[in-house]
């Protein structure tokens, strides 16, 4: 179900907890599974369970339970604009309207060719780079001006 | 102090840190074999207290850990920074990771604890993977690991990453989190020195409170304190955002005038008039531009202008700035992180929103400042964790200081800032130094 790639990395990560504490490194399984994978789909949680020898439900609680992993498909560029309010003092609002008006698109939805995902983040622990955003849950990009927004657009295969 | 010297792009590096005196303590404290009551007592001198929030003093917080106990016990890094307005943990495991791992080894040497994890906020990706080729080169040099600089004291140490929920800074939720289970905090009693990660003697602190531990071993408890004045001893690292012109930390001794940091931070905002801080985090509750220019940044003043240095993030809003969509904005934010546990908190939080929303869209009600001092002294003090609390207190300040400005857009179903000036104050904007 996962490459071995994948397999490699998540016993990296069991191999930090107790042995008997195998559960422990689920958060980072899942991650690992969704960069992959795209997303969690039921069956990809369920084999991380199974990996780890741990009931199924328990690893869905924790993948429904943090905001970063997908339950749903998104498309192959996720964008998290952090609009809390010390970045929204600075132009996180602004940011976030600038980029659905460019990729015609609201928060939560994805662009018809499948290539951008918009969602609302909260507080990413950034506020003195406002405005920021997340690219794949993983790349921080700071300060992003409506200049920077087009050449990140541009990079990732946008208009 | 935690961040002097560290503007390279290479400070991160162990020799780096090695070059600016680092692992020094902890060389000398494995090498003469310091006892564990020094430590301790080093740290109770310098009144160094808790950087993560509540400010309890780290000391004190290391001598309940039952230093004989003979199992298992475990150290917690809480680097899950997601307070509102607080971006210092990021900057210094980005600059000086080092001085957290140095911090975290002469924690785990005082408490007699085999291993520790450091929590990561989930956002930080590329800084948790800059921790763990830290946490390498720290093993490799063994600084950390079995039998550290050939001594019989081992301490294993791992980087653990979250995956976006605000809950886990708490403590407990925390280590549920660790568990590999859902970042729910538990019942306290007991608390984590007794019952903690899989249910043995924990220590958590935050990022900058082990950081700052190398520094105090090296200048003594007395010299930390005296950085900054009595009961707020050192210095502190302030996230200063919003409305100035040069947003960034600033790491100043306790008891700096509030006007001197938003000096330092580049002062307001094309010249405009500073109207409020939140000086804590988006937890700590407003206090108005006229008493905070009077406030120091330490414990003590800000708590006597009725507020909390909390994390030590300083949000700042001019007079563009309109209240009721500022707390809109952090209301839907508390109900949006609650954990779902108790029940005051679940329904108080989304109470609370739907209500200052309706204030903000024109559809408040002459009753409602009433109705939401009474959903937060429902929720407060009725909870399991500090998360009520910390959504009631910004309803319960904005609405004692600010209350004219609802009271207007009730009665005038609109903002008392026309929203061509809030459109404008909110612009996108960027210091030219970045
Ligand atoms: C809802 C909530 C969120 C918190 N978030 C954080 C956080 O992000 N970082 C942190 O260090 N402490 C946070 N805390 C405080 C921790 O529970 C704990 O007091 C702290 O980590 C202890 O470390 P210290 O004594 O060094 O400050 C939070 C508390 C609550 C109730
Ligand atoms: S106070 Fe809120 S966040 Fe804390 S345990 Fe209760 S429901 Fe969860
Ligand atoms: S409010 Fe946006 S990163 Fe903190």
């Amino acid at each position: 179900m996962l490459s071995q790639e994948s397999l490699q990395q998540i016993d990296r990560e069991v191999a930090k907890y107790p042995p008997e504490q195998k559960q422990s490194a689920v958060m980072a399984a899942l991650r690992i599974a969704q960069v992959e994978k795209g997303w969690l789909a039921n069956e990809t949680i369920e084999f991380v369970a199974n990996y780890l020898g741990m009931p199924p439900i328990a690893a869905y609680e924790v993948a429904s339970f943090y905001n970063m992993y997908d339950l749903q498909p998104v498309g192959r560029h996720k964008i998290t604009v952090c609009t809390n309010l010390p970045c929204a003092l600075s132009g996180g609002v602004h940011a976030a309207e600038y980029l659905k008006e460019k990729l015609g698109i609201d928060f939560n939805e994805t662009t018809p060719d499948g290539l951008f995902t918009l969602k609302e983040g909260e507080c990413m622990g950034a506020c003195g780079d406002a405005p920021v955003l997340l690219h794949n849950n993983h790349r921080m990009c700071s300060w992003m001006t409506k200049e920077r927004i087009d050449q990140l657009l541009a990079e990732l295969g946008g208009k | 102090m935690i961040l002097a010297g560290c503007d390279g792009d290479r400070s991160w590096r162990l020799q780096d840190y090695l070059a600016r005196g680092g692992y020094a303590a902890l060389k000398k404290i494995v090498a003469e074999k310091i006892p564990q009551e020094t430590i301790i007592a080093e740290l109770k001198t310098s009144v160094l207290r808790g950087r993560g929030g509540a400010g309890f003093p780290t000391g004190l917080k290391w001598s309940f850990m039952p230093r004989s106990f003979p199992g298992d016990k475990y150290l917690a890094c809480n680097s899950d920074e997601g307070e509102p307005g607080t971006f210092k943990d990021r900057d210094i495991l980005r600059y000086n990771p080092h001085s957290v791992i140095e911090g975290m080894a002469i924690a785990a040497y005082a408490m007699g604890a085999a291993r520790g994890y450091n929590y990561i906020h989930g956002e930080i990706f590329e800084i948790y993977q800059r921790f763990e080729e830290a946490l390498e080169e720290a093993r490799a040099a063994q600084l950390i690991g079995q039998n550290i600089l050939g001594s019989d004291f081992s301490f294993e140490l791992f980087a653990h990453h979250g995956y976006g929920a605000y809950i886990c800074g708490e403590e407990t939720a925390l280590l549920e989190s660790i568990e590999g289970k859902k970042g729910q905090p538990r019942f306290k009693p007991p608390f984590p020195a007794s019952y903690g990660l899989y249910g043995k003697p924990t220590t958590i602190n935050n990022t900058e409170t082990f950081a700052s531990v190398p520094f105090i071993m090296n200048m003594g408890g007395e010299g930390f304190l005296n950085l900054g004045k009595p009961n707020n001893g050192g210095m502190k690292l302030f996230s200063v955002s919003g409305h100035v012109n040069r947003p960034g930390n600033y790491e100043v001794p306790m008891g700096t005038p509030f006007a001197e940091l938003l000096e330092m931070a580049g002062g307001m905002r094309g010249g405009r008039k500073l109207k409020a801080v939140i000086p804590g985090g988006s937890s700590a509750p407003v206090v108005p531009a006229g008493i905070m220019m009077d406030c120091t940044m330490d414990y003590d003043s800000i708590s006597k202008a009725g507020s909390m240095l909390g994390s030590g993030a300083v949000i700042v809003m001019d007079e563009t700035t309109c209240m009721v969509k500022a707390l809109e904005r952090l209301s839907y934010f508390y109900f949006e992180e609650s954990c779902g546990q108790c029940t005051p908190c679940r329904e108080g939080t989304g109470w609370l929103y739907r209500v200052v929303h309706r204030i903000e869209h024109g559809l408040g009600r002459p009753d409602d400042l009433d109705l939401l001092n009474s959903v937060t002294a429902n929720i407060m003090g009725r909870t399991i964790c500090a998360l009520g609390d910390a959504a009631s207190m910004p309803v319960q300040s904005f609405v004692k200081h600010f209350g004219d400005e609802f009271m207007y857009h009730i009665e005038n179903k609109k903002c008392l800032v026309p929203p061509e000036v809030q459109y404008a104050g909110s612009q996108i904007y960027v210091s030219p130094s970045c």
